[in-house]
C-alpha cells in the first residue's frame, strides 16, 4: 500500500517535471546581441504585408483605438482574454523586445519574461511561421509608433487562467512545429498551406473546438461553430456547406479579395477577415490558398461517402407555407428580389446561394437578427445593408421565411422549425 | 426597321428597370428600416430622427456606438466592422437630408402645468444654484443645434428623451471628455430631466430648422466672463464654473447662468 502510494507520487512528480520540461525548455536563447541585423524598409514593408496575412489587426486593436495597441477584448468560454499592445512603447508594447523574444513568441507561444501565453493567441498557428517571416513581422511592429496602454490583466475563470494550467492545456495539444513543404504537391500549392495554416489561421476558426477550447489540426478545415460569437464556420471541404472542390479558384480567389462571388457572399466573422486581411492580399498569394484549399477539397471529396443532399425533410405545414412566403414578401423580396435571384453586387441572391442551404442555420438566424453589412473593400468602399430583424420577426416568423427561402426558386434544403431558430438564438449574448 | 426601335427600346427600359442603385438612400437601407424613411424617425416612437441632423453630432454618435461611449445592442453590432471614412458618408448624408418635421404629438394636457414650467425654465434660463447652464445655451436660441457638432432638441419623443437623458445619468450614454453634457445632467435631479423632457417634446418646430451656425449662437449668448473652466474631472465639483467646453463640440462655450 504505502509502497503503491510511493509510486503514485513518483509518477505524479514525474508527470509534473515532465509538463515543465515540455513547455519551458525550448532552448530559445533570448540574448540580444546576434539576433538580427538593421530593419531595413523593405522588411518592414514586408511585415506589414505579413500582418495583414495574419489578421493580426483585427484581435490586436481595440475598437476605435490605435492599430496593434491592443486590448481588444475576447470572449471564451472560460472567460475574457485582452489582446496585447504590439506597438513599440517600451512599457507596454514590445519597444524591449528583441528578434528572438518575438520568435518564441510565435514558434513557442512564450512571452518575453518567458510566461506562457494564453492560447487564445493561436500559437499552433504562428508556430510555423518562418525565421525569415517572425523577423520581418518583427521589424513591422517595431517600426509602430509606440502608444502607451497597458493591457488589461485576462479575467479567466480559475484554473483556466494559471500557468499550471496553461501549461497542462499546452502539453496536450500544442507542440511547435516547422513548416514542411509535401514533395509530391506544386510550389504554389505549398504556399497555400503555408499560408492557410501558418499567418491565415483559418483552422482556428474552421474546425471545431472541443471541451477544452482547443481547435483542430492544423489543416482541419471541416468546419465548426465559433464559440462566443455564435456563428458557424463552414467545412471548406464539405460539398454540401463551400463546395470549393467544384468551384475555380479565380472564383475563390475573388471571394477572398472583394468578399463576394458568385454563389456565395462573406458575412460575420468572415466579412471582418475579408476586411481586414484577405482583400490586401496579392493575387499570387491568393491564388496559392485557392489551390490549395480547393485540392484539400477535392481529395476530401474522393475520400469521402458523402451522401447525397437530403431530400427536405418534415414537410412544412401549409399555415407555415403561407407564412414564410408573406413574411418574405413584406421584408424580403424588396432587396433579395421576387424570385430569390438579389442584385447583382448590392444584395446577394438566394436562390442557389450556398449559405441559404446549409445544414447548419447558425449564420441564417445570426443574419436575420442582427443584419450587417458586407465588407468594406477597395472595390466597395461604401458597401450595402441588410437591418436587423430581431425586433420585427418572430422565431416562428423566422423559422417560415427560412424555410420559404430553402424550399424556393430550386433551392433544396431541409426545413426549419422555431425550436430550431430558438436553439441559436438562446446562445445569442446580448 | 421597327424591330430595331423595338429592340433598342427594350433595351433602354432593362437597362433602367435594373440599374445599379448606388444612392446613399439604398446603401442606408439598414439604417432605415428603424429610423424611418429618409432617416426621419422611426414609427414606434423611439429611434430618434436622423434627417438634417448636424453632420458632427451624427458622425460622433456612430462613434461613440463604435466604441461604447452610448450602448443599444443592434446598433452597435450594425456598425462595428465599418471604417471613418464610411460612417462619416453616413453622418454627412443624412445631414443633408430636409424633411419637414411632424407637429409634436404630445399637446400641454397630460402633464401639470408645474412641471411644464419647471422644464421650461431649465431649458430657457438653466439652474444658477445648481450651476445648470440653460440647454439654449449650447443648443441654440431655438434649440435646433448648432452646426457641425450640437443637436437640435426638438421634434424628438419623448421616451427618447426620457431614455437619453436617464442614460446620461446613470452614465450608459457619454461623449468624448471633457464630456459637458454628462456633468450637466448629473447635477440635475430625476425630477428636472422628466420635466425638461415633456417640455421639450410640447414645442413645435420654429419655421428655420436647420442648426444654427456657431457666430449665431455666440451672439445669441451673453459674453462669457474671463474665467473659463474646462469641465474635466477635477472641476467635476466645481458648480462656479462660468462657462463650459465639451469634447464632442470643439468652439462651443455654453454659459453658466
Amino acid at each position: 500500500m504505502k509502497r503503491g502510494l510511493l509510486a503514485l507520487c513518483v509518477a505524479l512528480l514525474a508527470l509534473v517535471a515532465w509538463v515543465v520540461f515540455d513547455n519551458f525548455a525550448d532552448g530559445v536563447d533570448t540574448q540580444a546581441s546576434a539576433v538580427s541585423g538593421p530593419a531595413t524598409a523593405e522588411l518592414v514593408a514586408q511585415g506589414a504585408y505579413l500582418a495583414r496575412a495574419g489578421n493580426c489587426v483585427s484581435c490586436h486593436t481595440a475598437p476605435g483605438e490605435v492599430p496593434y495597441a491592443g486590448g481588444r477584448a475576447l470572449a471564451t468560454p472560460f472567460g475574457t482574454v485582452y489582446a496585447s499592445n504590439l506597438t513599440s512603447d517600451a512599457a507596454t508594447g514590445l519597444g524591449h523586445w528583441n528578434a528572438q523574444h518575438f520568435w518564441r513568441a510565435l514558434h513557442h507561444g512564450r512571452s518575453k519574461d518567458g510566461h506562457l501565453l494564453a492560447p487564445v493567441f493561436p500559437y499552433n498557428h504562428t508556430s510555423l511561421i518562418t525565421r525569415a517571416d517572425s523577423d520581418a513581422l518583427f521589424a513591422f511592429f517595431q517600426s509602430l509608433a509606440p502608444v502607451a496602454r497597458a493591457t488589461p490583466a485576462h479575467e479567466l475563470r480559475w484554473p483556466f487562467g494559471t500557468q499550471a494550467a496553461f501549461a497542462v492545456w499546452r502539453s496536450l495539444y500544442f507542440k511547435p512545429t516547422a513548416f514542411h513543404a509535401d514533395a509530391q504537391q506544386s510550389p504554389e500549392w505549398n504556399l497555400g498551406a503555408y499560408l492557410v495554416q501558418g499567418l491565415g489561421h483559418c483552422a482556428a476558426c474552421h474546425s471545431a473546438r472541443d471541451a477544452l477550447g482547443a481547435s483542430g489540426a492544423l489543416d482541419d478545415l471541416s468546419g465548426g461553430v465559433m464559440p462566443g460569437v455564435n456563428w458557424y464556420a463552414p467545412s471548406l471541404l464539405s460539398v454540401t456547406e463551400t463546395d470549393l472542390a467544384h468551384t475555380p479558384t479565380a472564383e475563390i480567389v475573388r471571394l477572398l479579395k472583394t468578399g463576394q462571388s458568385s454563389h456565395a457572399w462573406v458575412s460575420g466573422p468572415m466579412g471582418e477577415v475579408v476586411q481586414n486581411s484577405t482583400q490586401y492580399l496579392r493575387d499570387d498569394d491568393l491564388r496559392a490558398m485557392a489551390t490549395y484549399l480547393q485540392s484539400r477539397a477535392q481529395q476530401a471529396l474522393r475520400d469521402s461517402r458523402e451522401p447525397d443532399p437530403a431530400a427536405p425533410s418534415r414537410k412544412p405545414s401549409a399555415r407555415s407555407v403561407a407564412n414564410g412566403a408573406a413574411v418574405y414578401k413584406d421584408h424580403c423580396a424588396q432587396c433579395h428580389g421576387e424570385q430569390g435571384q438579389g442584385k447583382a453586387e448590392v444584395y446577394p441572391a438566394l436562390a442557389g446561394n450556398r449559405a441559404v442551404h446549409m445544414p447548419n442555420i447558425t449564420n441564417l438566424v445570426q443574419t436575420l437578427t442582427y443584419g450587417g453589412f458586407s465588407p468594406v473593400t477597395h472595390v466597395q468602399p461604401q458597401p450595402y445593408g441588410m437591418p436587423p430583424f430581431v425586433l420585427t420577426l418572430s422565431d416562428r416568423d423566422m423559422a417560415d421565411v427560412l424555410t420559404h427561402i430553402r424550399q424556393q426558386w430550386g433551392n433544396q434544403a431541409p426545413t426549419v422549425t422555431e425550436f430550431d431558430v430558438s436553439r441559436v438564438r438562446v446562445l445569442q449574448t446580448h | 426597321m421597327k424591330l430595331i426601335w423595338t429592340f433598342w427600346a427594350c433595351l433602354i427600359w432593362s437597362t433602367s428597370a435594373h440599374a445599379l442603385d448606388t444612392s446613399m438612400a439604398e446603401r442606408t437601407r439598414a439604417c432605415t428600416h428603424c429610423h424611418g424613411e429618409q432617416g426621419k424617425a422611426g414609427p414606434d416612437g423611439y429611434y430618434p430622427r436622423l434627417a438634417g441632423k448636424p453632420e458632427g453630432y451624427l458622425f460622433h454618435q456612430l462613434q461613440n456606438f463604435q466604441q461604447g461611449r452610448r450602448h443599444y445592442d443592434l446598433m452597435a453590432r450594425l456598425i462595428e466592422p465599418l471604417p471613418e471614412a464610411y460612417l462619416r458618408d453616413m453622418a454627412q448624408y443624412f445631414s443633408s437630408l430636409h424633411v419637414p418635421y411632424p407637429a409634436p404629438a404630445l399637446n400641454a394636457s397630460g402633464v401639470s402645468a408645474n412641471v411644464l414650467a419647471r422644464g421650461k425654465a431649465l431649458a430657457l434660463h438653466g439652474d444658477a444654484s445648481r450651476g445648470v447652464p440653460a440647454c439654449v445655451s449650447c443648443h441654440g436660441a431655438q434649440l435646433t443645434g448648432v452646426a457641425p457638432d450640437v443637436p437640435g432638441l426638438l421634434g424628438l419623443p419623448l421616451d427618447y428623451l426620457n431614455g437619453q437623458l436617464g442614460a446620461w445619468q446613470s452614465g450608459q450614454r457619454r461623449a468624448h471628455a471633457p464630456d459637458c453634457m454628462a456633468q450637466v445632467v448629473k447635477r440635475l435631479a430625476s425630477d428636472d430631466l422628466m420635466a425638461v423632457a415633456q417640455y421639450l417634446a410640447r414645442q413645435p418646430l420654429p419655421a428655420n430648422t436647420s442648426p444654427v451656425s456657431l457666430s449665431v449662437l455666440r451672439a445669441s449668448n451673453p459674453a462669457p466672463t474671463k474665467q473659463q473652466v474646462a469641465t474635466d474631472a477635477r472641476t467635476d465639483a466645481t458648480p462656479a464654473a462660468t462657462t463650459w467646453t465639451c469634447g464632442s463640440a470643439p468652439g462651443v462655450v455654453g454659459v453658466q447662468p
